[in-house]
């Protein structure tokens, strides 16, 4: 009788955990503290913004999502992820930033077979032959952003060009790719550790190896403080500097200033894109937080919207992963930069645009000023082996 | 190797060090004199450029340096008062302990007040400009910190060799419980030094605020090295923390600014990229491990007798 009693709470139980899967369950694990949490917070308000305009709900489900602070560290970022898997039992997880931190969780995402949308990491690593079922990237692929600017510095026909970023997988992404379209002389590649802030020693290297150009992928904290400093070492008005979205969006302007003017950078979003999503996007996130959306935020934004898509695609069925993963991969919705696709290996095909720093009316923010590439797909989509 | 570039190497190197000094100095008077392993002193560091930080936008930069080391000498103070006073007569290990949790104290408190992610502080507007050197242009933001560097060093020098005031330090430092037979008050004497140094501290995180980054946990990583300084130059020589703070200084910049381009000659890039840092890092502690052998006091111990 006992027994029967302990089985009869159990199935209560389980038919109330049953009823509560007409939540869709999100995990949000990202970087909110420390140099590189300006990139995390910018894609959480953007997330947050696209479940307020989808009225809370993704795909008519009401949606329960858990924040957790990875601190750019891979333990950290492990044991939330953890967390999410195996206590919360999340139906979909996002929100890391940092390509090293996604390559620590990947297994553990992947073996637990619960869909992964990144909003910004698109490692090399999970392009090609080590691409997987339930990785999913809304962003782009890593070197996309690097390979626009590597095709229009080899456009303007500077002779050699000095290259820096961060040393680790992004960062050996970013030069990779920036070389794949960039056909002149690299006078020097440079890693430097990632989070520095101080680069007085690298700078002083550049001067002295007077090269035609500077390319640097510096995320967050480090490329504000590269950045300034470079400007303050007189060597901005040398040597033209060339930089990827990360490194001049609207969080890295408002920090350096002025000395921003002028300063070209690639893009797969910009805030003059016009589409009904952008325009939304663009003014109710100024109107929500007070500043400019950076490309992190409209990525945080259509994270939400593809999440959204795919539980209406199955009429809020989750149970059913199969189904799910389908709808994800054929999904068609109008994201902040226009109509979205994926390619065969879930990385998204699109264009990448060309922006410049300028002063619009009374402030400095990107201004479009053209498209590098059209429809563009990733080196690593035809090595393509879907595990 | 051209001689702009190891001269802007050598004034990067200096920039470092005199920032390092600052922090050293407190340290070493506290370790030498108080007998106190401080771990809460990057805590200082940390404090003094939130509030350079907080201050600046409404007084400008200036100012707001002075007021933030008027603060962090008083929150040091208090904290003598009220915390580290009750620390000296126990054993290191407590020390390192209750100092550890006053850190982690401090870090969440500031995280409190001032969130988790860094807060903007600007160099001054009138030192943005680059200033034009024979041969290179430097930040004029940089030679400002290694003439304030220099300018403090030198008011150290003056206060510890030539006032009472110092006088009762180096005795302090030497020998801690004759000066107290000679009837120098220890409690108020203690107390100043503890705020001096935490004035020191809050004068290297506002002028390195703007370099760097203001964060929590900013002070953690300079403390490990301020540290090596104080071991290397002698626990409580100023003397000693400004010769330490010039060879840990230059060795760190040197070793960041040289070894990657070597290295590149042997290894790819990414390789070269990882060993140059941590090569560099390892001959810091390689330094004072050699001078640990050959002067196991460090290279101008203050203790007079051992």
């Amino acid at each position: 009788m006992h027994n029967f009693m302990k089985l009869a709470a159990l199935t209560v139980l389980l038919s109330a955990s049953a009823l509560a899967q007409n939540a869709v369950k999100v995990g949000f694990v990202s970087t909110l503290s420390g140099p590189g949490s300006g990139l995390g917070v910018d894609a959480r308000d953007g997330f947050n913004l696209a479940l307020k305009h989808l009225g809370n709900k993704l795909g008519g489900l009401p949606v329960e999502i858990s924040f957790s602070d990875d601190k750019q560290d891979a333990d950290t970022a492990r044991q939330a992820v953890d967390k999410a898997i195996k206590r919360d039992k999340v139906d979909f997880l996002t929100g890391i930033i940092f390509s090293n931190l996604l390559l620590a969780v990947g297994d553990t995402v992947f073996d637990s077979k619960t869909p992964y949308i990144s909003l910004n990491a698109g490692p090399s690593q999970y392009a090609g032959s080590g691409c997987n079922a339930y990785f999913y990237n809304v962003a782009w692929q890593n070197d996309n952003l690097h390979e626009a600017m590597g095709k229009y510095v080899n456009s303007r026909k500077f002779s050699d060009v000095y290259i820096l970023a961060p040393n680790y997988p992004a960062g050996k992404d970013a030069l990779t790719g920036f070389k794949r379209f960039f056909k002149g002389k690299i006078t020097a590649e440079v890693y430097t550790k990632v989070n520095q802030l101080d680069f007085a020693a690298e700078i002083a290297q550049i001067r002295a190896a007077r090269p035609k150009a500077v390319y640097t992928f510096q995320p967050g904290g480090s490329g504000i403080n590269f950045i300034k400093q470079y400007a303050e070492a007189g060597l901005l008005k040398e040597i033209p500097l060339f930089l990827p979205g990360f490194s001049a969006d609207a969080d890295v302007i408002k920090a350096v200033g002025p000395n921003m003017v002028g300063i070209f950078n690639t893009s797969q979003w910009a805030m003059e894109l016009s589409n009904p999503t952008n325009a939304k996007f663009v003014a109710d996130f100024k109107a929500t937080y007070g500043r400019n959306p950076s490309l992190y935020a409209a990525q945080g934004y259509d994270a939400a919207l593809l999440m959204s898509e795919a539980v209406k695609d199955v009429k809020g069925n989750l149970s059913d992963g199969a189904a799910l993963r389908k709808a994800l991969e054929n999904t068609s919705f109008i994201s902040t930069h226009g109509a979205f696709k994926f390619n065969k290996n879930h990385y998204p095909v699109q264009d990448i645009y060309l922006r410049q720093v300028a002063k619009v009316g009374g402030s400095i923010q990107n201004r479009l000023v053209g498209k590098v590439f059209s429809n563009h797909e990733d080196a690593y989509a035809k090595d393509r082996k879907m595990k | 190797m051209p001689l702009d570039l190891i001269l802007e190497q050598l004034l990067n190197g200096v920039q470092f060090s005199l920032m390092l000094f600052l922090l050293a100095a407190g340290l070493t008077l506290i370790f030498g004199v108080m007998d106190l392993i401080n771990l809460a002193h990057g805590s200082l560091y940390m404090i003094g450029a939130y509030l350079t930080a907080t201050f600046a936008p409404h007084v400008g930069f200036f100012p707001a340096v002075v007021l933030a080391i008027l603060g962090t000498m008083l929150i040091g103070g208090l904290l003598e008062v009220t915390i580290i006073r009750r620390l000296y007569a126990r054993t290191h290990l407590t020390q390192v302990l209750s100092t550890f949790a006053l850190m982690l104290i401090a870090n969440e408190v500031v995280r409190m007040i001032w969130g988790a992610q860094p807060i903007a502080l600007s160099a001054p507007e009138s030192l943005s400009q680059p200033v034009q050197l024979p041969g290179f242009k430097y930040s004029a933001y940089r030679l400002f910190i290694i003439a304030a560097g220099l300018g403090v060093g030198a008011g150290l020098y003056y206060l510890v060799n030539k006032t009472r005031v110092g006088m009762w330090l180096r005795a302090g430092a030497s020998n801690r419980e004759m000066t107290r037979a000679m009837g120098v008050k220890i409690g108020p004497l203690y107390t100043l030094i503890f705020a001096l140094g935490a004035g020191l501290c809050a004068l290297a995180g506002a002028l390195l605020g703007p370099l760097l980054s203001v964060q929590v946990g900013m002070g953690e990583n300079i403390l490990i090295l301020a540290f090596v300084v104080v071991v290397i130059g002698g626990i409580g020589s100023i003397k000693g923390a400004f010769i330490g703070s010039l060879l840990v200084g230059i060795l760190d910049t040197a070793g960041r600014a040289f070894l990657p381009t070597w290295l590149t000659a042997l290894f790819n890039p990414q390789l070269a990229g990882s060993f140059g840092p941590a090569l560099a890092s390892i001959a810091i502690y390689v330094l004072m491990a050699a001078v640990l052998f050959f002067k196991p006091r460090g290279l101008f111990p203050a203790r007079g007798t051992g």
